[in-house]
């Protein structure tokens, strides 16, 4: 069967190179905002990829023989944006309980850094994130989620209450906001890159 | 579906790009179902973690299922340009122009 000449319509692979993917993590505690984040700025409506772990995987295959084993669904929400005709940014959301660190490998891997979205009525939901990609030396910002524009602590409360280093950056955006969640990921990218500057 | 092995191979990134083959596109109905949906998705760009929401099985699943098309030749997976590493300066200064012009 050869249906090149009848579908005419499908978006044939970029000639001049190949297409590149390249990701950004959103993480924060359960329920500050993440899949907000990623659809305001997402050219998909976010979708949900599931991963499934059992309670004690390492090194069991057979899992019949783990009379206790529970499994547990871990769902993340993901978007995708095109930034030119041959990049494709995915934002990725962290599971919303921070237990379920086997994933975390797996999203942060090859990452450009992650955005650490923080809801200032519940600093702590973030401590776990933060510890995970200090150890990873992932870069990451800081940015504190303004429900309706109200800030409720000053930044430098913000940065001593979650103890970041003064080179990590501390913004405020709006997640339900288009123009403020790209300043964010424009904020992080610039991070990265001064990161990456002065490694060399 | 997976062959019973639920680790692939080699360890495809989730947001590794997948294309359909002109030899995926051609291969019609002799595929396993699940393969040919893939392929059909595939027509146009996906990465790995889209082809496990959008087939709604699990990305350890998705990611044997596209380790063995791949070697099968029906699609291709370009992993993306940081897999083994960082991101480098350059790939980064065009995601800070991209998302600018947005």
């Amino acid at each position: 069967m050869d249906f090149a000449t009848s579908s005419a319509g499908y978006a044939a692979p970029a000639p001049s190179g190949p297409t590149t993917s390249v990701k950004i993590v959103v993480a924060g505690g359960f329920g500050v905002g993440k899949t907000t984040f990623v659809g305001a700025v997402s050219e998909i409506s976010p979708l949900t990829t599931e991963a499934v772990m059992t309670a004690a995987s390492d090194g069991i295959d057979d899992l019949s023989k783990v009379p206790d084993k529970t499994t547990t669904t871990v769902a993340m929400d993901f978007g995708r944006v095109s930034l030119d005709r041959e990049l494709i940014l995915y934002l990725f959301g962290t599971p919303g309980q921070n237990r379920f660190w086997f994933m975390w490998d797996d999203l942060t891997r090859g990452a450009i850094g992650a955005v650490v979205l923080v809801d200032t009525r519940r600093l702590a939901d973030c401590f776990a994130a933060i510890d995970y990609f200090e150890d990873a030396g992932l870069p990451y910002i800081i940015a504190v989620n303004c429900f309706d524009g109200v800030l409720s602590h000053e930044m430098d409360d913000v940065r001593e209450a979650l103890s970041v280093q003064a080179d990590v950056p501390i913004v405020t955006c709006d997640a339900r906001s288009r123009e403020s969640t790209k300043l964010t990921l424009i904020r992080l990218v610039e991070h990265a890159m001064s990161r990456f500057a002065a490694m060399r | 579906m997976t062959g019973g092995r639920t680790r692939a191979r080699y360890q495809l990134a989730i947001e590794a790009l997948v294309t359909t083959t002109p030899q995926g596109r051609n291969a019609g109905y002799g595929l396993m179902p699940e393969h040919q949906r893939i392929c059909e998705l595939c027509i146009e760009i996906k990465s790995l973690a889209e082809i496990a929401a959008l087939m709604r099985m699990p990305l350890g699943v998705a990611r044997v299922m596209v380790g063995d098309m791949a070697e099968s030749g029906l699609i291709a997976v370009q992993q993306p340009g940081s897999a083994e590493g960082k991101p480098d300066l350059a790939l980064l200064e065009r995601v800070l122009l991209g998302l600018r012009n947005l």
